[in-house]
Parts: C-alpha cells; sequence; structure tokens
C-alpha cells in the first residue's frame, strides 16, 4: 500500500529575500551574497560560530534548513533520522574556483585544507546534519536546472522504501554572485498533496 | 516493490580496460600504483591510466581529441557495458553518473572551462550513446560510486524505470592530489589499508559502469538486496571516532534484506589507509558484528579512485562470486587498527554468495549495499 504524502514547510532564499511557505518573512537590499547570508543570519536570531567558517554554499543551505527546522519544531527523535536530498546545477564549482587560485602559481602556492573541503557540494549536507544531529538518509545531485522529477521521485522511494519518515529536499545553488535555494519537507500525512507539479509550482512562485 | 539485478560490467583503470583483465591484474597482486613525477609539486605515488594507451582504445569509437579524459574514460567503459548489457536503451533507461570532482582539470586545462560543470559532462555522455531520457548525475564526494547503485536501485524498484546504466569516474589532478596533500593524508609510499604502518591514501584514476535491471536473464544472477546511505553528523572532514554513520548504514541494509551478520560471505571496505579512516570502519565493523568475515580493500591495487571506488570495488565483488574467489587485501601486513578485522591475506578459494560494499566520505556520508547470489 502506497504511503500518501504532503510537504510540511517549504522556504526560499533568492534575490536578497528569504519567505517561508509564500511569505517574506526577511528582506534586504545588500546586492551582495556575503553580506545578505550575514544579515539573514543576525537579523534570524542564529547562534551558531561554525556558520562563519562555511564556504557560501553551505551558508546559504544550513540558513534554508534553519528556517524550516525552527518553522516546524520536531521531535528530537524524528529529526535525527530525517532524509535529506539536495540538488543544484554548480556542485561546488564556485568554492573549486577559488581553490584552483591557490594553486595556480607555484611561486605563490597555498592551498589550504579549509578551503579544499568545502570543494563538494555534500559538505553542506555534512553541515545540516552536524548542526541538528541528523544521522538520516544522504544524497546529492546535480542537474542542468531545477528537477522537479528526481527530487520528487527520490524523497518518495526513501518514504516508500521506510528508509525516512520525513526528507527535506531541495535546490540550492552558488555559482559566483547567484545564488538560489528552495527547501521543503515532505513527510507522510492522510491526504496525498506531493507531486512534481507542485514542487515545480512552489519552487516558480514569488 | 520489483526486484533489481546487477549484471555487465566494465573497468577501465590501469590494469586494464575490462573487467576480466582487472581481475586477472589483482589475482597477480600487480598494482597500478606507481611513482609520478610530475603530477605535483614533488614526486607522488598514483595509479594513473597511460593517455596514449586511452586514445588509442578510444579512437575506435570516437575522435580522441574532441573529449576529456574523464570522458574518455566513461565511454569505453559504457560502451563495452551496453554492449554486454541484456537490455537496449529505451525511454524506460536511466544514465546514472557518479562522480566526485568530474572535469576539474577544465579549470586549468585547454578545454572550455564550462566542461568542469558536471551537467555538461554528463550532456556529452548521453548524447555520445544517445540516451532518451535525462542523465542523474551524484555527486557526493567518496560515496558517490556506490550510492549510484543505490539509487539505481531505488528508481527500479519503485518503477521509475526499468533499468539504468550506471557509470563512475575520476581523475587524477593536480586539484584533489594538493587537497589532499594539504590535509597531509597522501602517503609516502603505495597505501597500506588497515596495516600497523599505514600512512595515508594514494590517488587514482578509474571509470567502471554497470548494468542494472528489474528483469534477470542469466541463470546466475546477482541481485541487489538491501543498502543504507546514513551520514555521522560529527565532523565535516573528520571520520566518527564510533563510525556511527558506516554502522547505521550497515545495519539499514542488513534489516533491509532480511540478514544477519552471519549470513554475509565477505566485506569489500572503503580502506583509504589514512589513520582515521580504517579505525572508523574497524569500529563499525565490529559494531556490526562483521569482524569474522573475510574482508578487503582494494585501494592497494587501484588507490583512491574517488566517485568510481564504490562502483569498481563492487564489480570486484560481483566476480568474486562468479569465480568463487576472494582476492588480497594487498598491502596489508600487520593489523594496526584497534579492533579484530578478518583481513584477506591470500586469494582464497571459497563460497561467495552474499558479499556488503561499503564506501565513506567527507562530508560524514556513507553507504552500504547489500549483493546475493541468486539461481534462477
Amino acid at each position: 500500500m502506497s504511503k500518501k504524502l504532503n510537504i510540511l514547510s517549504y522556504c526560499k532564499i533568492k534575490d536578497d529575500k528569504i519567505s517561508l511557505n509564500g511569505k517574506v518573512i526577511y528582506q534586504d537590499h545588500s546586492n551582495d551574497l556575503k553580506s545578505f547570508f550575514k544579515n539573514c543570519y543576525k537579523n534570524l536570531g542564529i547562534e551558531y560560530s561554525k556558520f562563519f567558517k562555511m564556504d557560501n554554499l553551505s551558508k546559504l543551505g544550513f540558513l534554508a534548513s534553519e528556517i524550516l527546522f525552527k518553522d516546524l519544531n520536531l521531535d528530537s527523535s524524528i529529526k535525527g533520522n530525517v532524509g535529506i536530498v539536495l540538488s543544484n546545477k554548480s556542485a561546488s564549482l564556485d568554492t573549486d574556483r577559488k581553490y584552483q587560485e591557490t594553486i595556480n602559481d607555484k611561486d605563490n602556492y597555498f592551498p589550504s585544507p579549509a578551503v579544499f573541503v568545502y570543494t563538494l557540494a555534500n559538505i553542506m549536507i555534512g553541515e545540516i546534519s552536524i548542526r541538528h544531529q541528523i544521522k538520516g538518509e544522504n544524497a546529492f545531485f546535480v542537474s542542468e536546472k531545477f528537477n522537479e522529477t528526481l527530487l520528487e521521485q527520490y524523497a518518495s522511494s526513501l518514504i516508500q522504501n521506510e528508509k525516512s519518515s520525513h526528507v527535506l529536499c531541495g535546490w540550492v545553488d552558488v555559482d559566483n554572485d547567484k545564488y538560489d535555494a528552495f527547501m521543503y519537507l515532505v513527510t507522510e500525512e492522510e491526504s496525498q498533496n506531493y507531486s512534481k507539479e507542485i514542487i515545480k509550482k512552489l519552487y516558480k512562485e514569488n | 516493490m520489483k526486484d533489481v539485478f546487477i549484471s555487465a560490467d566494465t573497468i577501465i583503470s590501469p590494469l586494464g580496460f575490462t573487467s576480466e583483465t582487472n581481475v586477472s591484474e589483482i589475482t597477480q597482486d600487480h598494482s597500478g600504483i606507481t611513482l609520478h613525477n610530475n603530477i605535483a609539486t614533488s614526486p607522488c605515488y598514483a595509479s594513473i591510466i597511460d593517455n596514449r594507451k586511452l586514445d588509442k582504445a578510444f579512437s575506435k569509437f570516437g575522435n580522441a581529441k574532441a573529449y576529456t579524459k574523464l570522458e574518455k574514460m566513461m565511454i569505453l567503459s559504457l560502451q563495452n557495458t551496453i554492449f554486454k548489457a541484456t537490455f537496449s536503451i529505451s525511454d524506460k533507461t536511466v544514465l546514472i553518473i557518479a562522480t566526485t570532482k568530474g572535469n576539474i582539470d577544465a579549470l586549468n586545462n585547454d578545454f572550455d572551462a564550462e566542461r568542469a560543470y558536471l551537467p555538461v559532462l554528463a550532456g556529452k555522455i548521453k548524447e555520445f550513446f544517445s540516451f532518451k531520457t535525462e542523465p542523474i548525475i551524484v555527486s557526493n564526494a567518496c560515496v558517490s560510486g556506490v550510492l549510484a547503485i543505490a539509487v539505481a536501485k531505488r528508481f527500479i524498484q519503485n518503477e521509475y524505470y526499468d533499468n539504468a546504466f550506471v557509470v563512475g569516474g575520476d581523475i587524477v589532478s593536480e586539484f584533489t592530489i594538493s587537497g589532499f596533500q594539504s590535509f597531509q593524508a597522501i602517503s609516502e609510499i603505495p597505501c597500506k589499508p588497515f596495516s600497523k604502518d599505514r600512512s595515508g591514501i594514494s590517488i587514482g584514476e578509474a571509470a567502471a559502469s554497470v548494468a542494472i535491471s528489474n528483469i534477470n536473464t542469466e541463470k546466475e544472477a546477482i541481485q541487489i538486496i538491501g543498502d543504507g546511505s546514513c551520514n555521522d553528523a560529527n565532523h565535516i572532514s573528520g571520520p566518527s571516532r564510533t563510525g556511527e554513520g558506516l554502522y547505521l548504514s550497515i545495519l539499514s541494509a542488513l534489516k533491509e534484506a532480511k540478514l544477519e551478520p552471519q549470513n554475509i560471505d565477505y566485506v569489500s571496505a572503503h580502506g583509504t589507509a589514512t589513520a582515521f579512516n580504517d579505525e572508523m570502519e574497524a569500529i563499525a565493523f565490529n559494531r556490526a558484528k562483521l569482524e569474522h568475515v573475510p574482508l578487503n580493500s582494494l585501494k592497494g591495487y587501484y588507490g583512491h579512485t574517488l566517485g568510481a571506488s564504490g562502483l569498481l570495488e563492487t564489480i570486484i565483488g560481483m566476480h568474486s562470486i562468479k569465480n568463487n574467489r576472494l582476492y588480497s587485501s594487498l598491502g596489508f601486513d600487520e593489523l594496526g587498527v584497534s579492533m579484530p578485522l578478518n583481513i584477506i591475506k591470500n586469494i582464497t578459494k571459497t563460497k561467495v554468495n552474499t558479499f556488503l560494499k561499503t564506501s565513506s566520505g567527507f562530508g560524514g556520508c556513507n553507504t552500504a549495499v547489500l549483493f546475493k547470489k541468486v539461481n534462477l
């Protein structure tokens, strides 16, 4: 018997604006992602000093997950087993380019482990997992553009196969000064309200 | 849910361009790891595919100048796997690509830097073989290869696709070598997984591919019967001190397969040969009561091939089932972890019905997949 799935909450971060379930909860005019992420951190009242060590991709994914988990206030036993399925277009290329600069010049060669570790997009999943003590299923996918079918199918398979009861899904992309995050939490409920059309509609809405 | 079978397979590595030649080479304890003088700022042991050999093999199928090294490795591997597979590409076939760093060398070579975007790489492979559906790219650090098998299994089980071709690959680049050097994780001698005097990893490059399907036509088939991919929630670069994520992944796979630890005949471990990784695995395997099961790491033959490793090592496991042979854990001498493990020292003739493949990586990720021989 297949389970009925429903999106509990969703969050978007784009164009100097954060929205939660369709409502704008923070906005400014930073015009620069680094200052915007810092302003978000302050205005959302987050206290987590590791945030400042993260690269921009992990910061963006971290902020979106903070907003969702704060909104949902899940029991820690449920939270500990949440599946995390994230995707983007650029993987970690934004940080890869910065790391490559540190090895291009043999006379000025300074590869750093603190930068190198962020040359993997799934580090963002690790950061979210550490913050919330989540030991659930993980996967990171890369696609040319937002792929609602992939997210719908993979999250459904995790819940149908009883690997996860709740799955944190989304798209988190940072490429040079462009950024785009859309994240939602899906779980089993009494009525079905989860399809690729719904995911796409929520992703596209302003 | 549908049963899922894994069959045709091809390894492209310095040890050969088919799985059979690779198995024959490791049977003779040959390693692809040699000293290289021009891949890093100082001489470095690594397992690297000869460019001329690769181009020669590739030129039978396409223009070697038009593709990056990684694309050529992946295409060559898939070419043979697709040829051997008992199904052909349809609109219910998915191409799954596993890679950790893709064409990362495009940031610093003659190819357009756009080539470093993984969807561009995937597009080249899709186009070459005329796949009909959008490729799925799994880029989840060093578990990518084996996670891609789990992803294929789930998509086929839930009937989103009938079958899949899964290819994993990564190259040795200055990017990854310098990065692991900055972590002081590279061994000054060929890597020695689980040994007392191990001192880090050797990097390698390879591509590996398999065919996965909901229909099996072989008399002796290999079924994918369980999987799990759990996070340590502990540290972004350091392995967990308790082996938590790996332990949970193994439990999840066993539960799904309805198997007990004593039902496992062989463990194909990750075994990178860093002090902390191998210790973490020993703790996780002991927590899972797998300490008596014959176990190896194949990194002594191939080095750490990143996103290819889990897939490549699964293929060797499939050949262990077919040949009823367990291959030795090259580079191992004296056990150097705090918990007991049954490391395979010499090639062993024995019945292999069920095996466990595990991988772990940065970001606290782990994957465990269980495979079983079925007689139809």
